[in-house]
């Protein structure tokens, strides 16, 4: 992204309590395209367009739906009746940070040594070269919400909204979320039992308010600080709410008293992440308005704190009114975002059998488009093909959230983008297996 | 059948192995009966399963797509079950008995049971706190004489899910792969029982669950002993197999030996009658293993996880070696770097018998949708590869690996009757099992709540009896 992006939100972190206005800079080769023909979707709950077009320029969407006039000028792409969606959004990953999980030197999810916390901020970690992000992109998902590991302490750190775009920048908006794990991981971090955690948690916020009311508060409490200034800036931005607060919880009781933190902070923005067993509570976290990032196919007791696992939790939520998006796969997927839409069409699948809950098919995409967009307060700028969402868009050879289906063409920010993946050259090279008039090597 | 058993190993295990169920048999050993001449005489089964199917109902599904599991469809199909057999397999005129029950199956597939080759249901079941975890004997490299049915819970509620979303009949539990030699595998029956034995699929061979690679070298290495190295992974396992084959070769001789249950399972496989599974990314690893198995003399059944197969898919279909699959798993470790989602196809392309397994208690429920990400992936290289050849990949090739080819894995009459019905195409991500029925047995009924296994763990539960 631009440079204007940076300057704002570098204002937003020396200034604390001041929201980073999102300035989405339009790359330099943005084309001006109007796709046509189209069995379109809007990404926003709406049902499917037939015969729809979409027109981007200068990187943005202007129109979209069924008799938009493709302005003169402007590159027309025939999508010959196929499906047309926004870029799918992975509502939670580690995409840009992680090259290869176990070789350590090419992970930069977590920062379990660091004496820093909630100050980290992964922005500078972020690798767009790698190649999960071609291979993500390549399955049709254009943004990503990117979250931080653990950290040495209670709070992970700072994440960001990214792209996929193929060039040397990634960062939609740095520091879109600070993260924190309740419950079993929390817990362990915080000293061993939730009783710690939640003591924990509130002692480094009223620290980071104190901090904020006095920096010098910070130094008086020398070693015995719960927190570094650079954490206690970032929690003040936690505080007040400029940074939606993403928290890793499952257990309906977790959850409970993870919706009370209000009571004291009440400017928390909360957006729960997991949420296994959030059916159980979902009237109270509909109440809440708090959004939630599900694990949508996770059915298994993993542990004490995943009892009432069930792929119907999903469903459930959404019928009790709590904003679903769909993401978090194997919680720290920087590699098989993809599985997005094979997931939202599993969800799709459940209407149909007997006692289970789903969701529709204009609601499952809505999961993994506009949904995490508006989770984490970006639904006025991507997400979705309205008016003035970023030009992200892709054309799918068939249904998107069916298992066999392939974006053809992905733009990102109006510009069109690659799609070939490292992936593709070794296929290519082992087509055929045996060597031929030279050892593979040659083969290029 | 125990009463079968010779001395000699060779001559023993086929027979022991053939369909032994609650006749434990004598136990005879050197030790026993401290006769120095006579020959070591032991058990091969002692713990023998106890697994029988549950009541049958003659049963007719007609007006279905058939994919029979051996790469034939039939549309507008019917099949008849009969005392837990497939009895027959039809078009639209074929003669159907008039006393069935008959399902209707307009609009739906049907398909052989869902075999999973790769599982650590039971020994890493759920929850997985560390009080279960028992897969791994990691405190050596080789550990031939664990076997993997003596950390199985029957109670791990992930069952109960790979049968009613998964429609999984069969699955073989292997220890994990930190070690060389993980020890011995066990496939099982995807019916609850409250013993391991109750699920033991009978008469299966046993398998043995080897690993290359990063897992062993790793895992020691860490601990400052060998192996650390790949190199030094070859040297303890060719180490171990040259003890094996002399073992061995006193068994043959008819010598006397103590009993020694890594060796016992060793010389198993250099027998032939326990089935190698083994654990390998590379395809560089892969070729070595193979000249190390014609080394010792015994052949590997299948490659798991076997990431970069398409790089040697000619020599595994020379060697007649199967290759099992992820769809598309990648990257997590330098080994799987070069996972490509044609993997599966290429291999199948070339002729190898091909595999698609999960090694995953989340993966187990949606195999069929592995197969059709694959499928797909090959079709898009331009490959002509039919729904029911793609059906192959989950049936009769892993019941092949897992040698109970000849009783299930197809729709052939006179075999199992493990089938599935699905409520539409099981390639779309939209459709889920049915009806699942294990020895004619119909074991999950998506539209009977009370035709669902619920664990004793999940008794009393949030969500207890949920569809989950």
């Amino acid at each position: 992204m631009g440079p204007c992006l940076r300057r704002g939100a570098a204002r937003a972190g020396l200034g604390g309590a001041l929201i980073a206005a999102l300035a989405l800079a339009a790359p330099a080769q943005a084309q001006d395209v109007a796709i046509t023909n189209a069995k379109l979707v809007i990404g926003d709950g709406s049902a499917p367009i037939d015969g729809g077009t979409v027109v981007v320029r200068g990187g943005k969407v202007v129109a979209a739906g069924a008799g938009v006039a493709v302005p003169a000028g402007v590159e027309r792409v025939d999508a010959g009746g196929r499906w047309v969606t926004p870029g799918i959004v992975a509502a939670f990953s580690r995409v840009g940070l992680v090259e290869v999980d176990a070789v350590t030197g090419s992970n930069d999810r977590s920062a379990s040594k660091s004496r820093f916390s909630a100050g980290l901020d992964i922005a500078p970690a972020l690798n767009p070269m790698g190649s999960p992000v071609a291979v993500n992109r390549a399955a049709g998902v254009t943004r990503a919400i990117v979250a931080p590991g653990a950290s040495g302490n209670l709070f992970a750190g700072q994440g960001a909204v990214v792209d996929l775009a193929d060039d040397n920048d990634m960062v939609t908006k740095p520091r879109a979320l600070q993260f924190v794990a309740f419950g079993e991981d929390g817990s362990a971090k915080a000293g061993g039992s939730r009783a710690a955690l939640f003591l924990l948690f509130r002692e480094q916020l009223l620290a980071a308010r104190s901090y904020a009311r006095n920096p010098a508060t910070l130094a008086e409490w020398g070693n015995d600080a719960l927190i570094q200034r650079a954490d206690a800036e970032a929690l003040v931005r936690v505080i007040d709410g400029t940074t939606p607060l993403f928290v890793r919880v499952d257990r309906a009781t977790d959850i409970l008293n993870v919706l009370k933190l209000r009571q004291e902070f009440p400017a928390l923005k909360l957006v729960l992440v997991g949420a296994t067993e959030g059916w159980l509570v979902a009237r109270d976290i509909a109440a809440a308005r708090v959004p939630v990032l599900v694990s949508p196919l996770t059915d298994l007791p993993g542990n004490f704190e995943q009892l009432g696992a069930t792929q119907s939790n999903a469903g459930r939520l959404a019928a009790a009114g709590v904003p679903v998006s769909v993401g978090v796969f194997d919680d720290d997927d920087a590699h098989k975002m993809g599985y997005a839409t094979q997931y939202a069409g599993n969800l799709v699948g459940l209407t149909k059998l007997p006692g289970a809950s789903g969701l529709s098919w204009d609601q499952a995409f809505a999961a993994i488009s506009s949904a995490p967009a508006r989770a984490v307060g970006m639904d006025a700028t991507v997400g979705s093909l309205r008016p003035g969402r970023v030009g992200d868009v892709v054309i799918w050879d068939n249904d998107p959230l069916e298992l066999g289906s392939r974006p053809t063409a992905v733009w990102i920010d109006g510009k069109a983008q690659s799609l070939t993946t490292r992936q593709d050259r070794l296929r290519d090279r082992y087509a055929t297996p045996q060597e031929g008039g030279l050892p593979k090597a040659y083969d290029r | 059948m125990i009463r079968g058993v010779r001395a000699d190993l060779l001559a023993a295990v086929s027979l022991a192995f053939a369909g032994c169920t609650a006749n434990s048999g004598e136990v005879e050993t050197a030790s026993s009966k401290p006769a120095p001449e006579k020959p070591v005489k032991f058990n091969k089964d002692p713990y023998p399963s106890t697994y029988t199917g549950y009541p049958t109902r003659l049963t007719v599904v007609r007006n279905v797509t058939i994919f029979d599991g051996e790469g034939g469809r039939i549309d507008n199909g019917s099949i008849v079950l009969s005392s837990g057999k497939v009895d027959r397999i039809g078009g639209p005129g074929m003669e159907l008995p008039t006393d069935a029950d008959v399902v209707d199956g307009t609009g739906k597939y049907l398909t052989p049971g869902v075999i999973d080759v790769h599982s650590h249901l039971g020994d890493y079941p759920s929850p997985s706190v560390e009080a279960h975890s028992d897969g791994n004997e990691a405190t050596s490299p080789t550990t031939p004489e664990v076997w993997s049915e003596h950390s199985v819970w029957p109670q791990d509620p992930g069952f109960g899910r790979a049968l009613a979303n998964g429609g999984v009949t069969t699955l073989q539990i292997l220890p994990g792969s930190a070690n060389l030699m993980g020890g011995r595998s066990i496939t099982l029956k995807n019916v609850p029982a409250r013993t391991v034995q109750g699920m033991k699929f009978p008469g299966a061979p046993y398998g043995l669950k080897m690993a290359c690679g990063e897992n062993p070298k790793r895992v020691y290495g860490s601990k400052g002993r060998m192996p650390s190295t790949r190199m030094g992974n070859f040297a303890v396992n060719r180490a171990t197999w040259a003890k094996a084959v002399a073992y061995k070769k006193k068994l043959d001789e008819g010598k006397a030996v103590d009993r020694d249950l890594a060796m016992e399972t060793l010389a198993g496989v250099l027998s032939g009658e326990i089935l190698v599974h083994n654990h390998c990314y590379r395809a560089d690893e892969m070729a070595l293993v193979i000249d190390m198995s014609k080394e010792f003399g015994y052949k590997v059944s299948a490659f798991h996880h076997a990431v970069e197969a398409y790089k040697i898919a000619d020599l595994l279909e020379k060697e007649g070696i199967c290759a099992a699959m992820w769809a598309d798993w990648w990257g997590f470790k330098m080994e799987a770097y070069d996972s490509v989602p044609e993997n599966i196809p290429l291999v199948y392309k070339a002729g190898a018998c091909t595999i698609v397994h999960s090694d995953d208690a989340n993966q187990i429920q949606r195999l069929n949708q592995e197969a059709a990400k694959a499928l797909a992936a090959g079709r898009r290289m331009r490959m002509q590869i039919s729904d029911e050849q793609a059906w192959t990949w989950l049936a009769i090739n892993p019941a092949k690996a897992l040698g109970i080819g000849d009783r299930t894995g197809s729709l052939k009459p006179g075999k199992m009757a493990d089938v599935v019905l699905w409520n539409g195409n099981p390639f779309s991500a939209y459709t889920r099992p049915e009806k699942v029925w294990i020895d004619g047995a119909m074991m999950y009924d998506a539209m009977d709540p009370k035709r669902r296994p619920v664990s004793d763990f999940e008794l009393g539960q949030p969500g207890e009896g949920d569809v989950k």
